[in-house]
């Protein structure tokens, strides 16, 4: 991922912040700019989530790409934040303790980096917490 | 709009094709698709070309010019269009090139799809894969494309009934297949034990759940049905030709297991022909992973959520059955060269309507076609019959 691209969404990435539409007041994770229900009419504001979430599925990866090769096994998650988003992020946790329904808190941690002297990809992993499973 | 028929179909063989460039490849599946139809390259109105990733696969864009330079019709300045939706590449290229004729625009065409993915190493390849995902949000996060389809997998195994060995029981049936077709990648058949003892990809996915690297071409040719005797005696008509788009992260879709795009275009496509689920002969449906054909057969309608693992045990889905799904071999044992995959399953069915599939062969009128771009984001849908 080249220099700019990873700049332009730093605090999205280090602070999760995404977007609401006031209009309706859905939450967006990724963020987006332009409201899936409202379009034109919605009005588009920031906001940073809490970072509390439940993980809806999951995988261990354990082949993959040069650039995450160094990292497996490690386990991949679509996490459904608190406020409704779901996003796709890394759980720290050792695989077999990795289950559906697990509750995690989002975590500053570095994710990847463009080769030996690249830039370095921080962004947000999540950590199992204590709490009762949830069944979405 | 106007009928539209094939009328000649190519494709070369399956594989790692280290002796062939991405030209090579598809000069080969063209000619042959020339040849079938008894088309001389003059008589030829436009070109579209399924093609996911030349630029990263083979340092080439531009691929439209490239292969009507190539396939000898520079001369002629014939019009030649790439089209790409990842995976769906081939199938979005063949409906591109229906609705040319459909319209009455153009009247001899060639729908195309080449890959070349083997000149690059598989860290690299599997890297180009995922790019058919949310490159920001979910290929950022260290998400490849067995990762996306295992937590489909895990989400699909945790709310319905499918056993692992069911899964592994769609690789073993589609080896089966595939090792009766001429063209297929892998010509070997295996066990439900080859698949469990393969290693682990992406859990639950194995090996042997995923479909290979490839590279290989085919093409069709698709004329207005008035014409389609000028140039064969057993035209195949095209019936419905269906599109729909989804979210481009999983993460965003409405149910991670569901492929809705699927749902929609094979809806779509069953209304345009004005058919039923009973009157399908056989399928050719995207299996990149064996959870993907699973989904497919569901998401098209053909049994309930929850059943086609079932299904597939039993024997429904394989060649003799009741509904024969991937007689080619599928993406699992054909092999999958993205962008060619579309006009693969296209030139499967047309090989089974004409009766020219060998020890393939199905008792067929009617088939479907369902080729997906990534997790689901673009899905095309076709249906075929004499």
């Amino acid at each position: 991922m080249s220099v700019s691209r990873f700049w332009r969404k730093i605090p999205q990435r280090y602070n999760l912040i995404g977007t609401q539409c006031t209009t309706c007041g859905r939450y967006f994770f990724p963020p987006r700019t332009l409201c899936p229900d409202c379009r034109r009419s919605g009005r588009i504001v920031n906001h940073k989530f809490s970072g509390e979430g439940t993980v809806v599925t999951y995988t261990v990866i354990r082949s993959a790409s040069d650039q995450f090769e160094y990292a497996t096994p490690y386990v991949l998650a679509i996490i459904k934040l608190d406020e409704g988003p779901r996003l796709t992020a890394q759980v720290v946790c050792p695989p077999e303790e990795a289950r559906i329904g697990m509750r995690v808190r989002g975590v500053f941690r570095r994710v990847a980096a463009d080769g030996e002297s690249g830039v370095i990809h921080y962004g947000t992993k999540f950590v199992p917490v204590e709490g009762e499973d949830i069944l979405l | 709009m106007r009928d539209v028929a094939v009328v000649g179909i190519g494709c070369t063989e399956f594989g790692e094709h280290w002796g062939a460039s991405f030209r090579d490849l598809f000069v080969t599946a063209g000619v042959m698709a020339l040849q079938d139809a008894g088309v001389a390259g003059d008589e030829l109105d436009a070109l579209y070309v399924g093609n996911m990733s030349a630029g990263r696969f083979v340092e080439q864009e531009h691929i439209g010019a490239l292969i009507a330079d190539y396939a000898g019709l520079a001369s002629n300045h014939i019009p030649s269009t790439r089209v790409e939706a990842a995976c769906a590449s081939g199938g979005l290229a063949f409906r591109q090139a229906v609705i040319a004729v459909a319209s009455g625009m153009e009247d001899i065409v060639v729908a195309a799809g080449v890959e070349k993915m083997t000149d690059v190493g598989t860290g690299a390849s599997v890297d180009m894969l995922a790019s058919a995902a949310d490159r920001e949000w979910e290929g950022f996060a260290g998400a490849t494309f067995p990762g996306l389809y295992a937590m489909i997998a895990n989400d699909y195994m945790h709310r319905y009934p499918l056993t692992r060995e069911q899964l592994a029981q769609v690789a073993v049936k589609n080896h089966e297949n595939g090792a009766r077709n001429p063209i297929a990648q892998f010509k070997n058949r295996i066990t439900i034990d080859t698949v469990l003892n393969s290693s682990l990809v992406a859990d639950p996915l194995r090996l042997f759940d995923c479909s290979p690297i490839t590279d290989g071409a085919a093409a069709v040719v698709v004329v207005p049905l008035e014409r389609a005797r000028e140039y064969t005696d057993s035209p195949v008509r095209v019936l419905a030709s269906a599109q729909a788009s989804d979210t481009i992260a999983l993460h965003d879709r409405r149910d991670i297991s569901t492929l809705d795009a699927t749902v929609v275009a094979g809806k779509r496509a069953f209304d345009q022909a004005g058919l039923e689920h009973k009157d399908i002969d056989l399928l050719e449906v995207h299996d990149c992973f064996t959870i993907a054909e699973i989904c497919a057969i569901e998401d098209l309608g053909f049994c309930k959520k929850g059943e086609a693992g079932r299904l597939t045990w039993e024997g429904v889905t394989a060649i003799g059955g009741d509904l024969p799904v991937n007689t080619s071999g599928g993406l699992k044992a054909c092999g999958h060269p993205v962008g060619a995959t579309g006009i693969k399953q296209v030139c499967e069915i047309v090989t089974q309507l004409r009766g020219e599939a060998g020890s393939r062969q199905v008792d067929a009128e009617i088939g479907m076609a369902h080729n997906v771009g990534g997790t689901g984001a673009t899905v095309v849908v076709h249906i075929l019959g004499v």
